[in-house]
């Protein structure tokens, strides 16, 4: 982890941590002290083999997974199809589990997924304010920022603003709709295809479509834009 | 329980950091540790409700202090101990004690290859009939469980319009705490921006949330 990045959480942190001081004086017992990580996981792993609760090649394939195999690309595959073909789009908003399985994606908690169409009249992203719930099925595992205190506590009070300080322009006349994944339903935006895109392939649309915007947080930009 | 994990609605956590062409993991052991996650769920001496409510459990501070993957850790370690896997002296020697049996991995690496882990399952049981219906205003209720909910403060007391009917869910609430699944609807409930945040927010916005049966009553 970067140092800026673990600086800005504990700058972030401070003024709730003092008001929570007075909890954890009297709750010295429970006190976790993550000194060094890096080693209480390597040893945690070592006890877990050794009893035989955890198999070490299991956990090798589930980072190969995340790191390799699952990502924003299985996500841009499905919005580049709903472009290209209408009755796949349809499917995908009325019954995303069984639309994204045409496509091969099926497992873990995309069975209860969602999909919403982000276009010139109404603008969605998604959060989660209670924890981290995300599209992984579609997305793999959420980014930092997706994760962050910032972002899960303003993006229901002030999701223009957010915006904004992404970077992502949108107008006093279009609706802005977050989506708060309380429960097991996993939220999946179709991000607005781009002017002057009518000529491009399936994969050449594919390639246009970032992550972000499968949150709903930035748009997604014509071919040969600056972003 | 009213939580600082619970974070909709403050105004105080600072800038957005955006980091370009993020790693999937930042250091090796926040894989380990995702990992280990998903073979120690697969146990099934706990369900993902539980490993939630284990993560509302650290102290504020420490919340707030640590990297989201070192509270990862923390909860597993925690729950660890609380279901009798480890003791805390192993926890604590990284040994396993003398004469504790051994065990055999559920989660293989073929099976963890092949699947990315399963969510809480939902299911059109026409046996839990729906409390409510698509069209109808409803009313968050005032509630302030002390154990696991779902349902954000912010959201509490205020008036929405159910839209969707997802269907039958098990009930975050008491599944966290081995109670039952209570299995009830769980519906899409949009609220105005201005009925969560007050006139200064945009009358064109709202805010989506999903809500279980028993976080509702008639409006």
């Amino acid at each position: 982890m970067s140092t800026t990045r673990r600086d800005f959480l504990t700058a972030a942190g401070a003024v709730a941590a003092q008001n929570a001081a007075r909890a954890q004086d009297h709750d010295h017992e429970h006190q976790a002290v993550p000194s060094d990580p890096a080693l209480r996981v390597k040893a945690l792993e070592s006890l877990l083999v050794e009893k035989g609760l955890v198999d070490p090649a299991a956990l090798d394939a589930i980072v190969d997974k995340f790191e390799h195999k699952v990502g924003p690309r299985d996500g841009a595959r499905v919005v580049a199809r709903a472009w290209v073909d209408p009755a796949y789009k349809k499917r995908l908003l009325t019954d995303a589990p069984s639309a994204i399985a045409e496509l091969g994606y099926t497992s873990g908690q995309g069975e209860h997924m969602l999909v919403v169409e982000n276009g010139p009249k109404v603008h969605s992203l998604v959060v989660c304010t209670l924890c981290s719930c995300y599209p992984w099925t579609l997305l793999g595992l959420p980014p930092v920022w997706y994760k962050s205190f910032a972002y899960r506590s303003r993006a229901v009070i002030d999701p223009r603003g957010v915006l904004r300080e992404l970077g992502t322009a949108v107008g006093d006349d279009v609706e802005v709709h977050v989506w708060d994944s309380t429960a097991e339903l996993r939220y999946f935006v179709l991000p607005e295809r781009p002017a002057g895109t009518e000529h491009l392939s399936e994969d050449e649309l594919a390639a246009l479509v970032t992550r972000d915007a499968m949150v709903g947080v930035s748009k997604v930009a014509p071919p040969g834009a600056k972003v | 329980m009213n939580g600082v994990h619970d974070m909709g609605g403050f105004q105080d956590m600072g800038p957005l950091q955006h980091e370009k062409n993020e790693p999937v993991f930042h250091t090796a052991w926040e894989g380990r540790v995702y990992a280990i996650n998903t073979c120690l769920r697969a146990i099934g001496k706990w369900n993902l409700d539980a490993s939630r409510q284990q993560n509302e459990l650290l102290p504020p501070a420490d919340y707030f202090r640590m990297t989201y993957y070192e509270r990862w850790l923390w909860f597993n370690e925690q729950l660890l101990v609380k279901h009798g896997l480890v003791t805390p002296s192993e926890l604590a020697t990284a040994k396993p004690d003398r004469g504790s049996a051994k065990a055999v991995p559920v989660l293989t690496a073929a099976a963890a290859a092949r699947s990315l882990g399963r969510g809480i399952p939902s299911s059109h049981d026409p046996r839990v009939p729906p409390q409510f219906k698509v069209g109808q205003r409803v009313r968050a209720r005032n509630i302030n469980p002390t154990g696991h909910t779902r349902l954000p403060r912010y959201a509490r007391g205020r008036v929405g319009n159910i839209e969707r009917d997802h269907g039958v869910y098990t009930f975050p609430d008491t599944n966290a705490h081995f109670l039952g699944e209570k299995r009830q609807h769980v519906y899409s409930v949009r609220f105005s921006a201005r009925e969560l945040w007050g006139e200064r927010a945009s009358a064109r916005d709202c805010v989506h949330l999903d809500m279980w049966d028993d976080y509702l009553e008639h409006a």
